[in-house]
């Protein structure tokens, strides 16, 4: 496989060699892991930062007036700020460690939702959300009386402007819920031109940076966020930490999401109070291992740098965007001017299931379904689809080994 | 690919490409759904009772197609006793990978068993079939 691709400062070999994983082989082929929109591969220095922790200075947070405990509890906080730094938040405190995107936005649709929103006022969504920016909505509004409205998308797979126009016009939406990058169409979103629109008539804005805080520099006060959520195993982090940043202010106003040790101000069996915010939200003992592997990740990705990342994802993208194209009786999905490392497409001779399975067994992980993203997949005028998805350690020839094989798939169906 | 062979065997390509049982049947007394809600596939099979027909309308790959085709064939004329222990029968070989004589061209799909992503696929018929035995066609 060629690794012949070198942009500014990007040395794919020795990134390559960075992820212990993609040595291995898969049915005695190379692995072509081309799924890193589901789950990133991890880098070696976040592994190695995880079994450090455990094997030289784990304890509980927050609690112990010892050594270990104190280390890692500056570990641990310390990561706090690495994501402050990460997103540009004013402040640390603005920065809740949760399970992930999907727990993120419930924690929000939760407790701003039930304490903030009132019956009656609006919520929007788009039509390409994912599944977790829209079921905890559609169980806010079943629970509390909210109306839920759905913007819709262009053909291109990009907001349709008169469409959130109208969403907004009788003046009650009071929150759009909106992904920064479609997971199965690769279009950004305008993050700063929907906040900007949503503060003009009155709204919070919530952005599911699940995908682009992968692609991108985000920087939560120039878009002028309210919420931006991210899970850390698609950062090249593990599983099991994710992130809700959030403006100071509304955070201060949000009661707890779940209650528990560590948010509380002081206990007795008449009630309780509230830590303030971050900790309000973080309730029992945090997954402590993983929140510092998150740390590493973004050590990691800060040392490549967004520019060269961003520019080397460009390059992957318009190369499969092309070699895709040439393939006949292949549709790929969306064609937004502002698109990244993701790629949804289907073939005319095979389904989906069919493709990915025939993939793997050259080694080439794609991921092929509805994406969770079931509503988008009938705004298409589709069931499913196969996609590809490419991450730092992605070579041009991992894209041509995958228009290779999508070739012998239609050979075998034709 | 010549592994991906023993999957995607001649009898399965030719019955997702031609299936013979295709399309709701005319007249028939219940109907069940398969629903695998992780990749969309769908599956809505239409049974007649009198002489056990099965139509099926399926949406989905090229393993769910051909084994609601080789499904409706199999079960034809069949009690619904016997399709039950047809239909255990079935998932023990696609989930063993071992062919059973007793049941016939189904074995084509022996080949699932490497595959355990793809075993639902090959069962979904099956749950819509057994949806449809349950349905009084009251309802």
């Amino acid at each position: 496989m060629s690794l012949a691709l070198q942009t500014d400062g990007f040395d794919i070999a020795s990134i390559r060699a960075d992820f212990p994983i993609l040595a291995q082989k898969i049915y005695g082929k190379d692995l072509v892991f081309l799924d890193s929109a589901a789950s990133a591969q991890k880098p070696r220095a976040v592994i190695e930062a995880m079994t450090h922790v455990m094997q030289a200075q784990y304890a509980n947070v927050h609690r112990g007036l010892y050594f270990l405990s104190e280390r890692t509890s500056d570990a641990y906080e310390g990561v706090r700020d690495k994501v402050a730094a990460f997103l540009h938040a004013a402040s640390r405190e603005e920065i809740v460690f949760t399970r992930n995107a999907t727990e993120s936005i419930n924690l929000v649709a939760h407790s701003f939702g039930r304490a903030l929103l009132r019956p009656g006022d609006a919520i929007v969504v788009s039509e390409m959300e994912h599944h977790a920016n829209l079921v905890p909505w559609q169980m806010l509004r079943d629970a509390h009386g909210v109306e839920l409205r759905v913007a819709k998308i262009t053909d291109a797979g990009e907001i349709d402007w008169d469409s959130l126009a109208a969403c907004f016009a009788d003046g009650r939406v009071k929150l759009l819920a909106v992904t920064h990058m479609s997971n199965v169409l690769g279009s950004y979103t305008p993050a700063s031109r929907l906040a900007a629109f949503a503060h003009q008539h009155g709204a919070r804005i919530l952005l599911d940076g699940s995908q682009a805080v992968v692609h991108r520099r985000v920087d939560v006060q120039a878009i002028d966020a309210d919420f931006y959520v991210f899970s850390g195993h698609k950062l090249y982090g593990p599983t099991g930490i994710g992130v809700l940043y959030a403006k100071r202010d509304i955070l201060e106003a949000m009661p707890p999401f779940m209650g528990g040790g560590d948010m509380i101000g002081s206990v007795s069996f008449a009630r309780s109070t509230w830590a303030k915010p971050p900790h309000r939200f973080e309730a029992g003992t945090p997954a402590i291992i993983e929140t510092i592997g998150l740390g590493a990740a973004i050590d990691y990705i800060e040392a490549i740098g967004f520019p060269a990342i961003s520019a080397h994802e460009q390059i992957l993208t318009d190369h499969a965007l092309k070699i895709l194209s040439e393939i006949d009786g292949l549709r790929l999905l969306g064609a937004a001017q502002d698109r990244g490392g993701v790629v949804s497409f289907t073939l005319d001779q095979a389904h989906a299931h069919d493709i990915a399975t025939l993939l793997d067994r050259q080694g080439i992980a794609v991921r092929a379904g509805m994406h969770c993203a079931e509503p988008l997949m009938g705004r298409l005028g589709v069931t499913s689809t196969a996609r590809a998805s490419f991450g730092v350690y992605t070579t041009l020839g991992e894209i041509d080994a995958l228009a290779v094989g999508l070739r012998r798939v239609q050979q075998m169906f034709s | 690919m010549s592994d991906s062979a023993e999957l995607y065997q001649a009898l399965i390509m030719a019955r997702s490409r031609q299936p013979r049982f295709a399309g709701p049947l005319a007249t028939f007394d219940s109907q069940g759904t398969g629903d695998n809600p992780m990749c969309g596939d769908r599956v809505q099979v239409y049974l007649r009772r009198a002489d056990t027909g099965v139509g099926h309308v399926s949406r989905g790959c090229a393993i769910m197609s051909a084994s609601a085709d080789l499904m409706a064939e199999a079960v034809a004329g069949k009690s619904a006793a016997e399709i039950a222990v047809l239909s255990t029968a079935f998932e023990a070989m696609v989930t063993s990978g071992a062919q059973d004589p007793a049941l016939g061209d189904l074995n084509a799909l022996a080949g699932v068993s490497g595959y355990r992503s793809r075993i639902r696929c090959a069962t979904l018929p099956w749950s819509a079939l057994a949806d449809a035995l349950a349905d009084d066609g009251e309802g």
